[in-house]
């Protein structure tokens, strides 16, 4: 019994990660129907972000402060990443065929992941020790203090998002935008800007995850955002895809899935899982689990 | 009109772009070597260059090989098979070479030998370990001991040094190298009378083994063998810790690298692997290796780097005792190595074409790996 | 009659250049090696791209799994060649070798085409429901469960690979069988049942609403497509002797997708193109490796922001000479 509960909490710190990055797939798609392949990408570039942010505090102790500000850093900086790829690589495209969006996705994140491997190397580089490290242990289930925080940033930054958007007057705007981007530019939305806030929201939420995989698991490398990047997606899908809570109830139940199916079946049929799961639910209901369903319009 | 305009710029440029012929000049020796200097595999390809190329500029400098300057032509494979195999046509049709050296993985390896042996080429692999690599041909050498011994070596560390009974296996699915040794590491440990308790697996990249940690931990094991890369091992280790796992890991080879005390910190304390060769080795032949290549490169040689510079060497040596450049000549002398003073020890090449060497057992204490034994191969 | 006429001439061609080529025509001549295995990758390429043409550019399904599809005909022909290929050889004992050699490949071919037409069945009839975006992501999906599959086959090698073909395919295999699927595919858009597809890719609900069976169409072209890229995954298992799961990622597919986008999507010459085009640059930038996709990721995201057709958009080799051009859609209104 302990395994299990212990397999579950795996689960769900993995699935933690995966709701972090979903979120910004989802608030993407929910504005723009655009499949931002380049999103895990810029997961892996907030991960390297805050390895050399990291590696500017070396010699400092491993504090709370200095992980805050390392994760601050490079939400900051993938904000900015999110909002230059917006600019120069979808919103020449924003009006053409879906195919072409979708291929100008593919291509901003080969590029983005081979840059990164000329850039920064293509060998892995290892996050050095951030925050204090303490364990807990409850009932023989052991959770690192790292976990515990990735669960709880998930959660608390879930929450931040959805205030954001049910109550502000700019997350109204991004509501609005993704109903209908016409009507709402018709209604005096400057919808550039808000684009733009959403990518720069997502991208600084996908930079968060990679920093706090960096401190859970020490590796990062160029492509280390393909992987994670394609489940996220498939947990936004699963939950779906434009639904806020979608998104991180999708990364939990992709996460303790695969934790699932790894421990007690094989740990080769990992990656086809959450595909597994995505073809399932495209077909039996692609609106998601908590998305509603879309009639096409003609 | 502008599409026609678009074409015909497109096709000139293109036939521009097709490479021309490069022959080596008549006072020197093309030697190519193809490995993995970008790509997922990357610091094994990189390593293994640095010492390759510090081998030839020693042996240059001491005056060539039979009066020429050897000059090595180097490809990179991104770490893909299909890759190696058009790296090695490459270097063999275009450049020219008379001798291939390569690959670290076995993957690699056995995509590049037939092409090598199709053209009457010797191949030598620095570090392929599966023993497929050289049933590929008469053509295809290894200066390395292949897995079937390096598992054993491993049962050997459990059983005998460790004394170990019950021992758990995680190894990656992915990568030959792995799968080979987890098998003959079975056979071999049951056969002491070992039990294995538990096996898990994980792919190359992977990066939370949580999962199948706490599978392992729930069959309460003595030890682990975890035969895989030090990329996912220092991250194995540190997991399984924070697991509460407290037994000690085994593995082989592929650990060896600078990086894995970095990767693992002290959750790697008391884990053993076996290796080539051993940086604390007092030779004095080891020593100057050493230092050599921390001066040129600062860095330390891992086994990868020791195994390439003796690769280059003997490739050397095979071609000054045959006393020329042409394949079946380069092949019988290499067929014939004996007793070479190697950095990674005294290497003779066996009819199978591969190097009988002992295999060094390491401990990590705090960051070092201190040598513990030497295992003898048997036969 | 003339078809007959011009394949006999195909041929002919083909053999007098695969002789010349590899050295057995004029005595002393013979192309590099290394030149002649950029020449039948490109041929292969050629195979993909055409046959992922005729799904993304013709049908306008957007599927980013073709690699699955060439590793289903990869790995059954490699497989069927080492385990049956000397039954099937003794069978024919009686004709020279390179009859033999010819029947074998033909044989593991046609199986390899068959079993990859199957999956792309199994693939398409679930997934062509989809559109756009999750089609691509389901295809894109489908791809990947096919790697994971081999990868946990011992029996065909696993994660260690798979070795031991014998070389059947050669120059003149590999474009004959290039020929041929363009000749096909041309043949297959210029009916009226590529009329259709066309349609489908313009307005597939208009098409349905004139009475076309959509899915049966797309499903069509989806097995045709997917039985054509298992032809090429077989040339390529017999041309290079070694397979390896690697080869088949995700990656690959994008590859794909990169030669038909740049040569123009709906341009079965374009496709042509692209693919050379591809794997001219790969091995001239061979120095610059490591730029290499960096340049080819930003010359597809330029290439969609300022000429989202490709080189050759619609247009097909014959209808450049002749001043006549193919209509080219309008581009899709903005949507109110």
């Amino acid at each position: 019994m302990t395994t299990f509960l212990q397999q579950l909490v795996n689960g769900i710190s993995l699935g933690s990660i995966y709701a972090l990055i979903a979120l910004g797939y989802t608030m993407v798609y929910g504005v723009l129907r655009l499949i931002n392949f380049a999103h895990g990408d810029v997961y892996m570039l907030g991960a390297y972000t805050g390895y050399y942010l990291s590696r500017k505090l070396k010699g400092s102790e491993p504090s709370l402060l200095g992980a805050l500000v390392v994760m601050l850093g490079a939400m900051l900086v993938c904000a900015i990443v999110g909002i230059v790829i917006e600019r120069f690589a979808y919103r020449p495209v924003r009006r053409a065929e879906r195919l072409t969006l979708l291929i100008t996705a593919i291509g901003v994140s080969l590029f983005i992941e081979n840059g990164a491997q000329l850039v920064f190397g293509p060998d892995p580089k290892f996050f050095p020790s951030l925050a204090p490290r303490a364990d807990f242990i409850v009932g023989g289930v052991r959770l690192t203090s790292e976990q515990l925080t990735v669960i709880a940033l998930s959660f608390l930054l879930m929450l931040l998002l959805r205030f954001f958007i049910l109550k502000t007057r700019t997350g109204k705007a991004m509501r609005a935008v993704s109903f209908n981007l016409d009507a709402a530019k018709l209604m005096g939305i400057s919808t550039d800007r808000i684009i733009a806030i959403t990518f720069a929201l997502g991208s600084a939420l996908a930079a968060a995850a990679g920093v706090l995989i960096g401190m859970q698991i020490p590796k990062i490398d160029p492509l280390m955002g393909i992987n994670y990047g394609l489940k996220a997606f498939v947990a936004a899908v699963l939950g779906g895809i434009g639904n806020v809570p979608g998104a991180v109830l999708g990364g939990l139940l992709i996460g303790a899935s695969e934790v699932m199916v790894v421990g007690y079946l094989s740990s080769t049929y990992r990656d086809a899982i959450a595909f597994g799961i995505l073809i399932l639910v495209l077909l039996l209901r692609p609106q998601g689990i908590l998305g509603r369903a879309q009639k096409e319009k003609v | 009109m502008k599409s026609r305009v678009l074409l015909a710029v497109l096709s000139a440029a293109a036939a521009l772009l097709v490479p021309a012929c490069r022959r080596g000049g008549g006072d020197e020796i093309l030697v190519g070597e193809y490995g993995s200097l970008t790509g997922t595999t990357a610091t094994f390809g990189q390593s293994t260059h640095n010492a390759i190329t510090m081998a030839f500029e020693e042996i240059n400098a001491a005056g060539g090989v039979l009066g020429k300057k050897v000059r090595v032509i180097v490809e990179d494979d991104q770490s893909k098979p299909e890759e190696a195999a058009t790296a090695v046509t490459k270097l063999i049709n275009q450049n020219h070479v008379v001798a291939m050296l390569g690959e670290v993985s076995s993957s690699r390896s056995l995509a590049a030998a037939p092409i090598c042996q199709a053209n009457g080429v010797p191949m030598i692999s620095p570090s392929s370990t599966n023993p497929r690599v050289t049933q590929v041909g008469d053509y295809i050498f290894r200066v390395c001991f292949i897995d079937p011994f390096q598992a054993e070596v491993g049962a050997r560390i459990a059983w005998e040094i460790l004394k170990l009974k019950r021992v758990a296996i995680l190894s990656d699915v992915r990568n030959d190298y792995s799968v080979g040794l987890q098998t003959f590491f079975r056979q071999t440990f049951k056969g002491f009378g070992g039990e294995i308790v538990a096996e898990q697996s994980y792919s190359e990249g992977d990066s939370d083994f949580r999962a199948q940690l706490t599978q392992i931990k729930s069959a309460n094991p003595e030890g682990i063998y975890v035969p895989g890369y030090y990329t996912e091992v220092g991250t194995i280790a540190r997991q399984a810790r924070e697991l509460g796992i407290t037994v000690p890991l085994i593995g082989g080879d592929g650990w060896d690298s600078p990086r894995l005390w970095e990767i693992g910190g002290e959750a790697l304390n008391g884990c053993h692997f076996s290796n080539h060769y051993s940086v604390d080795d007092p030779s004095p032949a080891v020593q100057k290796f050493v230092s050599d290549y921390k001066a040129k490169y600062n860095q330390v040689p891992d086994a990868l780097a020791a195994l390439g510079y003796d690769a280059a060497k003997i490739l050397a040596d095979a071609m000054k005792r045959a006393g020329s450049t042409k394949g079946e000549q380069v092949r019988d002398a290499l067929t014939g190595t004996k007793d070479f003073p190697g950095v990674t020890g005294t290497i003779t090449i066996n009819k199978e074409r591969n190097a009988v060497k002992p295999a060094v057992v390491l401990k990590i204490e705090n960051g070092k790996f201190v040598y513990v034994t030497t295992v003898k191969p048997t036969g | 009659m003339k078809s007959v006429v011009k394949s006999v001439v195909l041929v002919g061609t083909l053999l007098l250049v695969n002789g010349l080529f590899t050295g057995g025509l004029v005595p002393n001549f013979s192309i590099s090696p290394y030149f002649l295995q950029i020449l039948c990758l490109a041929g292969i390429n050629i195979i993909l791209a055409v046959s992922l043409n005729l799904i993304n550019g013709f049908t306008g399904q957007f599927s980013i799994g073709h690699a699955g599809f060439m590793a289903i005909g990869a790995y059954v022909s490699a497989f069927l060649s080492i385990t049956v290929g000397d039954r099937i050889r003794a069978a024919v004992s009686f004709a020279p070798i390179s009859v033999q050699n010819s029947a074998l490949l033909l044989m593991v071919l046609a199986a390899g085409a068959f079993v990859a037409a199957i999956a792309g069945f199994l693939v398409g009839v679930p997934s062509l429901r989809l559109r756009g975006d999750y089609l691509a992501i389901v295809t894109l999906g489908f791809g990947e469960i096919i790697r994971v599959f081999i990868v946990n086959i011992d029996a065909i090698g696993g994660a260690r690979g798979l070795g031991g073909m014998p070389r059947l395919a050669n120059f003149f295999w590999i474009y004959l069988f290039a020929a041929a699927t363009v000749a096909a595919v041309t043949r297959i858009v210029n009916s009226s049942f590529g009329r259709t597809l066309i349609a489908i890719r313009e307005d597939e609900i208009a098409a349905e609403a004139m009475g076309v069976n959509t899915t049966r169409h797309k499903v069509l072209s989806f097995v045709v497509s997917s039985a054509m890229a298992g032809v090429a995954g077989g040339l390529f298992a017999h041309y290079l002797m070694y397979l390896h799961p690697n080869s088949f990622t995700f990656i690959k597919s994008f590859e794909i997708i990169i030669m038909i986008v740049i040569g123009g999507l709906g341009s079965i010459t374009g496709s042509v193109l692209g693919a050379v085009l591809y794997i001219t640059l790969t091995e001239g930038l061979r120095e610059f490796a490591q730029y290499r996709m960096v340049l080819f990721s930003l010359l597809l995201i330029v290439i969609m922001i300022v000429r989202p057709q490709g080189i050759l958009g619609h247009r097909e080799l014959r209808n450049l000479w002749r001043r006549r051009r193919v209509a080219e859609p309008a581009p899709p209104a903005v949507s109110g």
